[in-house]
């Protein structure tokens, strides 16, 4: 068949479907009133794209022009991206994932979050050990005149406890607190990509610094302000970052030991499978910054009970990952 | 045919559709044009919200975080795969099996962008879309995702009202096929380009020129007699 002939029998068809084309991909309410109804055009859209796959198929059999065939090949595109695109209900997909996903997936992974948990809190009980034995030390870690200044946030002579703020400023430091933390994390994660190395070094990292810290405001009697500052939103942050972390070590691993697959497939693969706690530990820093920047540095309550929330926290935390998730596949 | 960029997808219906892979020089020009947007709303947000001190500052940072990890992700799953860059560009993300990008394409291959940007200008990501057979920087090698020209409208099969002519050497399809090809983009060509191209046939078809060729073209096509 000549392609002018094929052309004038199709050309119907193919301005159906560019049509339909134009309806499906058009936001819900633009929609015109003498457009084809979607049921319509659902009930019919798959019997017309797999016409056109086999026009596109004829064309190219019989060599007819470029243009026709990028004309066909086109239509085809836009009905496969139609036809095969995944969509799930948002709110159904939201409740599932808190429910079973995220911690299914933890579970699912916890030789790596058991992993990157010990990569994270080796070095920081190592770190302040040594701090303490040897209070120089924490120098060799942190600038001198960042450490007086982490003394004089939490020192108990301040009146105020933390930062005692007004409203803008808590909403200054929850910027602050989504903008940094947020970003440690997805780092410590993409590094992960480099053998696994980049998460390593974020891990140990982050370890010895909280652990330095942490040793270094004891020594200088600062427990009650720092820790009544820490515990709110600890069990969040310091949880997070771990999570980032074992999905950084999974990607390494399937880049070091892709075992039957090629590298590249491993590493999407474990990718894939790691999205979920990426998801999850997102939620949870932006969680954190909430407790951190609004929470953490209010001073009115009594330290018993900022310690008892922050407790809370972990207890929560640890019933989620223990508990939450059993049934996953 | 070789040379081009094209990436085949096979389908469940047994064609295969082609896509064009965009290179490094169009995918750095929509980075750029993409972050001269970036900086430019920074710029503009951080002199308007200074008036609100402190609460300014928080949204401030809060807004720096959504653009800088989350301006690709949104604009791709919002806008068919395209930030403003792309389609300025005229390229777009879709998944390598030739769906639209989703969730967690589009934000696995952005969160790897900050080890593409290692170990400074993108040296990791430039590399990988010199070295990788589809152009993917470790960002779409690791979500699985590529960056395709976004065809434009062809222009249709016959653009000439040339008489056909009677094409009577004998010629197999593809070379039917370049002829007919010819036909169809000798319009986007100045005259002095397509008489040269036409030119290339002498040997084959006496006295070919560009007239000659778009006769023949719109005769194998199907059109017999001038209308």
């Amino acid at each position: 068949m000549r392609q002018e002939a094929f052309e004038s029998r199709h050309a119907e068809s193919w301005a159906t479907f560019e049509r339909w084309i134009a309806v499906l991909s058009a936001p819900r309410g633009r929609r015109g009133p003498d457009d084809d109804p979607v049921a319509t055009i659902s009930k019919n859209f798959p019997a017309m794209y797999r016409k056109i796959c086999h026009h596109l198929a004829l064309a190219r059999t019989r060599r007819y022009s470029i243009g026709l065939q990028q004309r066909l090949n086109q239509l085809a595109l836009d009905g496969h991206q139609h036809l095969y695109r995944t969509r799930t209900p948002f709110f159904t997909a939201i409740g599932n994932f808190l429910v079973r996903e995220f911690p299914g997936a933890f579970r699912k992974q916890w030789r790596f979050m058991l992993a990157s948990t010990l990569m994270f809190y080796l070095p920081a009980v190592g770190m302040a050990l040594a701090v303490v034995a040897q209070p120089e030390i924490i120098y060799s870690l942190l600038d001198p005149v960042d450490v007086s200044q982490m003394e004089e946030m939490y020192d108990p002579a301040n009146d105020v406890l933390g930062r005692e703020r007004d409203s803008g400023s808590d909403i200054q430091m929850f910027g602050f607190y989504i903008y940094n933390n947020i970003s440690i994390g997805f780092r410590t994660f993409a590094g992960g990509l480099l053998f696994g190395l980049g998460s390593l070094f974020f891990l140990i990292f982050n370890g010895l610094f909280f652990g330095a810290i942490t040793a270094h405001l004891t020594v200088a009697g600062f427990t009650e302000t720092f820790s009544s500052f820490v515990i709110g939103h600890s069990s969040f942050e310091l949880t997070a970052i771990t999570i980032f972390g074992g999905v950084g070590l999974m990607l390494g691993y399937g880049a070091l030991a892709p075992g039957r697959k090629s590298r590249w497939q491993a590493i999407r693969s474990r990718a894939r499978d790691g999205l979920p706690l990426i998801y999850g530990g997102t939620l949870m820093l932006v969680a954190a910054a909430f407790v951190e920047a609004f929470w953490s540095s209010t001073a009115w309550p009594p330290l018993s009970f900022k310690y008892a929330v922050g407790s809370f926290f972990w207890v929560l935390h640890i019933f989620y990952f223990w508990l939450m998730g059993r049934n996953e596949p | 045919m070789l040379l081009d960029t094209a990436y085949n997808i096979g389908t469940p219906e047994g064609v295969e559709l082609r896509l064009p892979v965009a290179g490094l020089a169009p995918r750095s020009l929509a980075w750029l044009i993409d972050a001269l947007i970036k900086s430019a709303t920074l710029t503009v947000l951080s002199i308007f919200l200074q008036v609100f001190g402190d609460l300014g500052g928080g949204i401030y940072l809060l807004i720096v975080f959504v653009l800088l990890w989350f301006y690709n992700v949104l604009f791709e799953i919002l806008n068919h795969g395209a930030t403003p860059g792309k389609r300025a560009l005229g390229l777009r993300v879709m998944n390598a099996n030739g769906t639209p990008v989703g969730w967690s394409g589009s934000l696995l291959r952005n969160l790897v962008r900050f080890v593409d940007v290692l170990p400074g200008c993108y040296a990791f990501g430039c590399v990988s879309v010199l070295l990788s057979k589809q152009f993917q920087r470790l960002g779409d090698l690791a979500a699985g995702t590529i960056v395709v020209y976004a065809p434009k409208t062809q222009a249709s099969g016959k653009s000439d009202s040339t008489p056909p002519v009677p094409l009577k050497a004998r010629m197999t399809l593809d070379e039917q096929q370049a002829i007919v090809s010819f036909g169809e983009r000798a319009n986007l060509l100045n005259e002095e380009r397509a008489e040269e191209l036409a030119a290339i046939l002498t040997p084959v078809l006496e006295d070919a020129d560009r007239a000659r060729l778009l006769g023949h073209a719109n005769w194998l096509i199907g059109e017999r007699s001038a209308s």
